[in-house]
């Protein structure tokens, strides 16, 4: 940071006149957060790149990023903190807070003041000039489309907050963090700072994907910069290895002589942050010997470095399942069909930048950081650090988007290391590029896979070899690996299935956990082979998949009966009348077309198994009654912005009995609640959704009998003090009178609930439980191709989602929405590069321009486990998208795209080499 | 520490940059994105309290677009239809934050290969008008853009302004923008046409650019030639006239995509030419 003498600035601030003094280059952002702890607005890339710090300056949207301090000398500043009139909030705010278009919260802000300039200068827009005006800023939670409404909703002056009759299972509730999130009030991962003083830390990250590397002595560089406390190495650290799996902990929190991957931590720099910020790469005294890296193409050649000794071949691990005899099965087929796919790394590409602190209390460590997984964080912490897991206390903050990238560690270890050491508080926030190079990916894949149906259009046999490449270290690479064939034949009946995967590693970025494990690339490869096969059959692409669905009672790959709720029957049925309409359309645009657009329609079907893959995850929930009268949910279950804090609550409400409103929640704090596992695998509605109801029941059955109430009475909590009311009788229990049986958490009356689901370990060739449900789902694309620029344009999506039960339709229809986002990302523009796309204009996620129209169709077929009948929906949402734009492509052109993603030139390339072989 | 100015005239400015070495600074948008990660020590001029460079001017035979006019402003001044793929570009450019105050001027002085402003100013003949202290020069825009994010500003010179000529008879210019997603999208190619018509419609001159396919954007003469004289014919355009383009490999797209891109967005150009999409002026 070069800073410029302080100036004198004075400008209008949400109204209020305020004077001071500062360096007229800081940016607005930081001058507004850093300066007048004005949080709301958001940083997310410091580069005009994703317009979450989208203020109003002189009334037109800006973002404060981009603004140097000395330019609002006497301009009008408004941001989110503005919005407000009286204390209440905006009707464009509660816009947002009724359609759900808020997630996580980090993007809502920027959206806000955006969608704000609009409805000054055109208080009746239309869609296209909502998309416009909101263009400039990125959401990756929402899929944008719920913000449009929201917008339009509140241009039409339509202020009626709906006169909920119930806020429990099946409402549409607000989201119970709704409030925090359109206020800007939410507190994200560099939202909250420990007290004064504290140190920064930055981390000096590897410029090669394999080297080897020496450092020198730091007494220059310490002499040079006065403020620089300290720097930290590998020798610091008790523990200097971690992992997701407890027999494959590999990666180095700092590298130890070699580095395997650009963006690896190598160095910690620890004072405050002016000096850091000052220090120049070339003064780090680290001597680099750069290493030929090893790539995802040539890792399993025997030529290749061997990148750790556990691992020969530079094979992380392998999946199998293996079911029936598919030689067998290809032999007695009357068609067959094969493909080969790739993929590319794909960033999650959340809001928020990883960001925190950590602060030594004591003998105990406290860190407070955005995660997925508070106890996991815990208990990895504790093995670095040396301590016993009760000596961390992980504080999640609000996450601002996670989609798997938040499940790994990021910059806890060195935070908390720094923190212990040096007794002092320590803070990082992680730039974009820093964030992009150094953090996890989604597995690039490169798959072959082969099916064959007899001549009545019956799957016979599959056959599947998947290779991931899980990069440097193996972060969530064995759950790909293992979920991957599990799910790798799609949502069918197929007696003969061989389906193998292997994860490699590489010097890229470590590929870990992002929303579907692998099941979306190999989506890409499977659905592919069923429309190959419907056509060589002359089938109908639809009635093919209907006839070969998985249904109630059919046994997997794995050997598993399923139960009722495996309704992907539902779901395609549902989707029949969309599908022959736009088919109808389509054939109908592409007769009339003259010009270079094609127009075609795909389908797409996915399973997704709920939970982990045949192990223990269980999750634990915690409600009860404080003296003061108040209900309270103890929920350890993160909420990244699907929802889960609202979702648990509604579950713990009707379990027992009361409206949604009158139970408080306490989240997120390994001191204060239980474990519920990772928000990860789309598990928490499922898992932790059965941990609320079985608390909230147990709760109930405890007032019951203080009551000595029939089990069918009504409770209430008015007052401070139960009523329980049955028959006309009503009984009042006083809690405020049972003070003295108040337990550790303060409770007079408490129910405890615990859900594992009933799964078992996969055998060697991959039978067993894997999961105790599965979600279904099938999705239609519609999509113009310009053949002569090769870009595609998805015009419509038809989404038919078996979730069991809704518990929030609102939520549901949310993570649809937001994951449909997503895999249109994923076939169409995202492909990172390391060194190359480390930001967020070279790397492309779709901006609201380029999310089309969603019908959603929810299909409620009560899973016989799950909590009211309801599963996971967060993955099931993604997967079933890149494959039906691929179809649909297909059908558009006759070319069948087979790298993800397709990007112009590579469809252009399709095109191209299509044309010359028919002229040949 | 760095100096920060923020000069109210044009004389204090020039006379800072006679004095001494600053990086110019106005919109910003392309400034803070270089800085991310580091930030170098240096002098700024911060050139947005120059007033006198605020304003846009429509004369009866020219536009001047000063040095503080931003994308937003272009898209309100009320430009002719000889000027349209001006107003186009501006509303391809970032989102509308960045939109509202980065300015065509920055957008011309960063030099990005991929600048959107520059192939519209080339095909609009717009000429630079800069300034030091005492002396003033013009350069038609090709001569001041000289390659990847460098121009012919001496480093004592400040950029006033655009000229850009309003042709007597009918005239419009068109602009073609193609990118990965919707918004906020950095250009993989795109092409601008300015064209002035016979009364019959056939076309009396032409001048066609396309950006991000060089080291610069560049005019495509012999496109040109092979349009002067006709109806605006998509059929005219062929493979050749890109010949003076070097497009390379690399994130957005391949050399080969660009090519052919390019040549298909300058087809839809030149048929754009012929569309009676309101009346050329």
């Amino acid at each position: 940071m070069k800073d410029f003498p302080a100036a004198r600035l004075r400008f209008t601030l949400n109204g209020h006149a305020v004077a001071t003094l500062v360096d007229p280059m800081l940016r607005l952002a930081d001058l507004l957060r850093d300066h007048l702890h004005l949080t709301g607005t958001k940083i997310g890339c410091n580069a005009g790149d994703c317009g979450a710090c989208t203020v109003l300056l002189d009334g037109r949207q800006v973002c404060a990023c981009l603004i140097p301090a000395g330019q609002i000398e006497g301009r009008a500043v408004v941001t989110v903190e503005g919005l407000a009139e009286n204390g209440r909030i905006s009707a464009l705010q509660a816009a947002f807070l009724r359609h759900g278009a808020a997630q996580c919260g980090i993007c809502t802000p920027g959206m806000l003041m955006a969608a704000a300039d609009l409805l000054a200068h055109r208080p009746h827009p239309d869609e296209a000039a909502v998309k416009d005006a909101l263009g400039g800023v990125l959401c990756r939670c929402t899929g944008y489309r719920k913000i449009v409404e929201a917008v339009l909703d509140a241009a039409a002056g339509d202020t009626v907050t709906a006169s909920m009759s119930s806020d429990t299972v099946g409402a549409r509730a607000e989201k119970i963090d709704g409030v925090a999130k359109i206020t800007g009030s939410e507190a994200f991962g560099a939202d909250r700072r420990p007290p004064a003083p504290f140190l920064s830390l930055r981390v000096i990250r590897s410029p090669h994907p394999h080297a080897r590397f020496a450092l020198g002595t730091t007494a220059a560089l310490m002499a040079a910069h006065p403020g620089l406390a300290r720097v930290l190495t590998a020798a610091d650290i008790p523990r200097n290895l971690y992992g997701i799996y407890p027999t494959g902990k590999d990666q180095p929190v700092l590298a130890e002589g070699v580095a395997r991957y650009r963006g690896e931590a190598v160095l910690a720099l620890l004072g405050d942050a002016e000096t850091l910020a000052d220090i120049a790469e070339r003064d780090i005294p680290i001597r680099w010997e750069p290493l030929p890296p090893v790539t995802f193409a040539d890792a399993a050649t025997p030529e290749a470095a061997q990148l750790h000794p556990h691992a020969p071949g530079n094979v992380l691990c392998r999946g199998r399942v293996v079911a029936g005899d598919v030689a067998q099965g290809f032999a007695g087929s009357a068609v067959r069909a094969e493909i080969a796919v790739t993929t590319s790394f794909v960033e999650h590409a959340y809001i928020e930048p990883e960001a925190g602190y950590a602060r030594r209390v004591g003998d105990r460590i406290e860190i407070f950081a955005c995660t997925q997984t508070p106890y996991m964080d815990r208990d990895e912490l504790a093995g670095i650090l040396g301590l016993r897991p009760d000596q961390v206390r992980v504080i999640p903050s609000a996450v601002g988007g996670g989609f798997g990238g938040k499940l790994d560690l990021s910059l806890q270890p060195l935070l908390s290391l720094a923190a212990w050491l040096t007794g002092q508080s320590v803070r990082q926030v992680y730039s974009r590029p820093e964030s992009m190079a150094a953090t996890t990916k989604r597995h690039p894949a490169r798959i072959r896979a082969e099916a064959a149906a007899d001549a009545q259009g019956r799957l016979t046999a599959f056959r599947f070899d998947g290779d991931f490449n899980t990069g440097a270290y193996a972060s969530w690479g064995p759950t790909v690996a293992g979920r991957v064939p599990v799910h790798a034949m799609g949502p069918y009946r197929v007696p003969h299935v061989a389906a193998h995967s292997a994860a490699f590693y590489t010097n890229d970025p470590p590929a870990g956990a992002f929303r579907g494990f692998g099941v979306p690339q190999a989506a890409l490869a499977g659905e592919a082979l069923m429309d190959q096969l419907a056509d060589a059959l002359g089938a109908d692409r639809l009635e093919f998949r209907l006839k070969n669905a998985l249904r109630p009672g059919d046994r997997t790959a794995c050997g598993q009966v399923l139960g009722a709720g495996a309704a992907l029957v539902s779901c395609l049925a549902a989707l029949r009348p969309a599908w022959q309409t736009l088919r109808a359309t389509a054939a109908r645009r592409n007769e009339a077309a003259s010009g270079p657009l094609r127009f075609g329609v795909g389908i797409a079907c996915m399973w997704y198994g709920i939970g982990n893959t045949g192990m223990s995850n269980p999750s634990e929930m915690v409600i009860g009654v404080t003296p003061a009268g108040r209900v309270v949910l103890f929920s350890g279950a993160v909420d990244i912005g699907q929802g889960a804090n609202t979702i648990l609550r509604q579950i713990a409400a009707e379990a027992l009995g009361v409206p949604a409103a009158a139970i408080d929640l306490v989240t997120g704090d390994t001191d204060l609640t239980r474990d519920a596992g990772k928000t990860s695998a789309s598990r928490q509605t499922f898992v932790s959704g059965n941990a609320a109801r079985l608390a909230a029941e147990a709760l109930r059955a405890a007032i019951l009998r203080a009551a000595n109430a029939a089990p069918e009475a009504r409770l209430a909590f008015r007052d401070g003090a139960i009523l329980v009311s049955h028959d006309g009788i009503e009984t009042r229990l006083a809690p405020a009178a049972m003070v003295a049986d108040a337990d550790a958490d303060g409770l007079v009356l408490r129910g405890e609930g615990r859900f594992d689901p009933p799964t078992t370990a996969l055998d060697e060739n991959g039978q067993g439980i894997p999961y105790a449900s599965y979600a279904f789902a099938a999705q239609i694309a519609a999509v113009a191709v310009d053949t002569a620029l090769g870009t595609t344009r998805v015009e419509r999506i038809v989404a038919a989602h078996e979730v069991g039960r809704a518990i929030n339709p609102t939520l549901v229809e949310g993570q649809i929405h937001g994951g449909i986002a997503q895999g249109l990302g994923l076939a169409l523009m995202e492909d990172y590069v390391p060194g190359r796309t480390e930001n967020l204009h070279d790397y492309l996620i779709p901006t609201i321009g380029d999310v089309p129209p969603i019908e959603v169709i929810l299909i409620e077929e009560a899973d016989p486990l799950g909590p009211f009948g309801a599963k996971g929906v967060g993955e099931p949402a993604l997967i079933a998208t890149a494959p039906a734009i691929f179809n649909a492509i297909a059908d558009a052109t006759g070319v069948r795209p087979t790298t993800a993603p397709c990007t112009p030139d590579r469809l252009l390339a399709l095109l191209h080499a299509s044309t010359s072989e028919t002229a040949r | 520490m760095g100096l920060y100015l923020r000069p109210e005239t044009l004389p204090d400015a020039l006379s800072a940059l006679a004095a001494g070495r600053y990086t110019i600074l106005s919109g910003a948008t392309d400034h803070f994105p270089a800085r991310v990660l580091a930030t170098p020590a240096e002098d700024i001029l911060d050139i947005s309290g120059l007033a006198e460079l605020a304003a846009i001017r429509i004369d009866a035979d020219r536009i001047w677009i000063p040095a503080r006019a931003t994308w937003r402003a272009v898209i309100d001044a009320g430009l002719p239809a000889s000027a349209a793929a001006l107003v186009a570009a501006a509303r391809g450019i970032g989102g509308q934050q960045v939109q509202n105050a980065a300015t065509v001027i920055g957008n011309l002085c960063n030099a990005s290969p991929a600048a959107d402003g520059i192939p519209v100013l080339l095909a609009l003949d717009a000429e630079v008008e800069l300034a030091r202290l005492g002396e003033r020069r013009r350069l038609p825009v090709a001569e001041f853009v000289l390659g990847n994010r460098r121009t012919a500003r001496a480093p004592d010179e400040l950029v006033l302004g655009l000229h850009i000529p309003r042709p007597a008879g009918p005239a419009r210019s068109v602009f073609e923008k193609l990118g990965a997603r919707a918004y906020l999208v950095i250009s993989i190619v795109m092409v601008a046409l300015a064209a002035e018509f016979l009364p019959d419609g056939r076309i009396a001159a032409l001048r066609a650019a396309v950006g991000a396919c060089a080291s610069r954007a560049l005019r495509l003469s012999a496109l040109e030639a092979a349009l002067l004289g006709r109806f605006p014919d998509p059929a005219l355009v062929a493979a050749e006239h890109l010949a003076p383009l070097s497009p390379i490999d690399d994130a957005r797209a391949s050399a080969a995509y660009r090519r052919a891109a390019a040549l298909t967005l300058l087809r839809r150009a030149v048929a754009r030419l012929g569309e009676p999409e309101g009346s050329p002026t």
